[in-house]
């Protein structure tokens, strides 16, 4: 097995064209366990950890660019106003040794339906910026998973940056799982709360083969929200919020809980989290 | 390959890697340093905890050529001659240490703690130490010992 360690971009993109079977490694923390328990080897794995350029964000305008290599610990300690439901999402990812070296371009790159990450990136409406020595495309992220573990990269494309709107109000992630740390998720739910457009966005993980949007449940809120008067959120439009945020998965039942219960605290998570935003925009109880 | 890396201060190099093995085979195997420990090799039991550049990591989840050039901290390099740090000795005072396979991994976030927050709370321990499992202790004591070394540091 070969080991390509670019010290730029630029390099880094020259490598993966010349090796599209190159494996990209950022933190390692979902590659190296494959590696460990004997999962065949790729022929190469292309480091980007060495990639100076990669390793911080900007913001321009309003939006924050995430370098691929930045970690969650970066982001929480760094992007908790600007990126509040990813900085919540990341601090629920393992421990703080897997979060001073994993990375939402990993976590993109794994594209597994129970990404942590991936929840906050499509209630935000997040692009994810991909390069190849062709150029750069704009991805969105509602169109980033295609299947579990299946993305939309060419495969002499590599992860950028991630783009991510600076929050326009309060957002809120949701976690089930059986501790407090270290947990796939049973199922998640973010929801961010845009009081200048009056929208709504959700996501929703470990709930279908994809992490998705909850659509039907974002127009809902989004109509029915008291905007105006800033007054308080009726308990069956939180309600009905949550069931329809339920509605739009389609769970299995697998070792970490049943459909029924994913479907179950689905509701009650997507119903907590508006109140929670709710209340933390308009100052009311939660 | 060869990879040349900085662990405990002294330049060091190790040849023969192969590209895919982890940052805790390298030190274990091919190092001599056989401190830090591998209990699960997935990055869930915290007991291969080293400091990559100042970092808390797993050993096990780094490809050994991703910390060519950086600097490791292993469990050995706390101890100064014969003189442990002050997290190791709290750790056998207080009785934190039984089977003693979790306490490496421990000692090093720890003692990384300490230096990074020491007035940490109950609550902000138990955060830091998350990843790391104990089978033995019911980790009591182990906050014990973390009590202990802070207040010493502080002190
Ligand atoms: C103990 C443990 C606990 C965990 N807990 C959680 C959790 O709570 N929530 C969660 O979501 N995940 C969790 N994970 C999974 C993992 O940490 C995340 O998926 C993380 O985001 C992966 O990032 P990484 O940088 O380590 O990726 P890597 O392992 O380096 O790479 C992952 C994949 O992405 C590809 N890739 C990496 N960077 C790029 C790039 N720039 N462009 C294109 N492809 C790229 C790689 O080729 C690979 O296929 C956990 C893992 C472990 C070991
Ligand atoms: S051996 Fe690395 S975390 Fe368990
Ligand atoms: S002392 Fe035995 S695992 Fe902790």
């Amino acid at each position: 097995m070969d080991f390509l360690r670019p010290t730029t971009w630029a390099d880094a993109l020259s490598a993966k064209a010349e090796h599209p079977d190159a494996m990209p490694i950022a933190g390692g923390t979902d590659l190296m366990v494959g590696l460990n328990f004997g999962q065949p080897p790729p022929p190469a794995l292309l480091d980007l950890t060495a990639v100076g350029e990669l390793a911080g964000w900007d913001r321009d305008d309003g939006t924050i660019r995430i370098g691929a290599g930045v970690t969650y610990s970066q982001i929480i300690a760094e992007l908790a106003r600007e990126c509040p439901a990813l900085a919540v999402a990341s601090r629920t990812v393992g421990s703080p040794q897997i979060r001073n070296r994993a990375t939402v371009a990993g976590n993109l790159g794994t594209a597994s339906p129970a990404g942590d990450a991936h929840p906050p990136l499509l209630a935000t409406g997040a692009l994810v910026e991909a390069s190849s020595v062709r150029g750069t495309r704009v991805i969105d992220i509602d169109d980033f998973f295609l299947g579990v573990k299946r993305n939309a990269l060419a495969p002499d494309e590599l992860i950028r940056a991630v783009r991510v709107p600076v929050a326009a109000g309060p957002q809120q992630f949701a976690k089930i799982g059986t501790r407090n740390a270290m947990v796939i998720a049973v199922c998640t739910v973010a929801v961010a709360l845009d009081p200048v457009r009056r929208s709504v966005g959700t996501g929703i993980g470990s709930a279908a083969p994809t992490p998705r949007r909850a659509v039907e449940a974002e127009a809902l809120a989004a109509a029915n929200l008291p905007w105006s008067s800033g007054g308080a959120l009726a308990e069956d439009l939180a309600r009905d919020f949550g069931n329809r945020v339920a509605a739009a998965a389609s769970p299995i039942d697998d070792v970490r809980g049943t459909a029924a219960y994913r479907r179950h605290s689905l509701a009650v998570l997507a119903r907590r989290a508006l109140q929670w935003t709710w209340a933390e925009m308009t100052g009311g109880p939660r | 390959m060869r990879v040349e890396l900085i662990v405990n201060g002294t330049e060091r190099f190790a040849d023969d890697v192969w590209p895919g093995e982890s940052l805790l085979f390298t030190l274990r195997e091919r190092l001599g340093l056989p401190g830090t420990k591998n209990a699960c090799e997935q990055g869930e039991c915290g007991s291969c905890t080293v400091l990559l550049d100042g970092l808390p990591v797993c050993a096990c989840l780094v490809a050994a050529p991703q910390a060519a050039g950086r600097d490791v901290v292993t469990v050995e390099g706390l101890a100064v001659e014969d003189q442990l740090d002050p997290v190791q000795e709290a750790f056998v005072e207080t009785g934190a240490v039984q089977c003693g396979f979790c306490t490496p991994g421990l000692v090093v976030m720890v003692a990384d703690l300490i230096r990074r927050t020491p007035t940490a709370n109950d609550a902000e321990v138990r955060e830091a130490l998350a990843g790391n499992l104990c089978r033995c202790t019911g980790y009591e004591k182990i906050l014990d010992a973390v009590r202990l070394a802070a207040a010493r540091v502080a002190s």
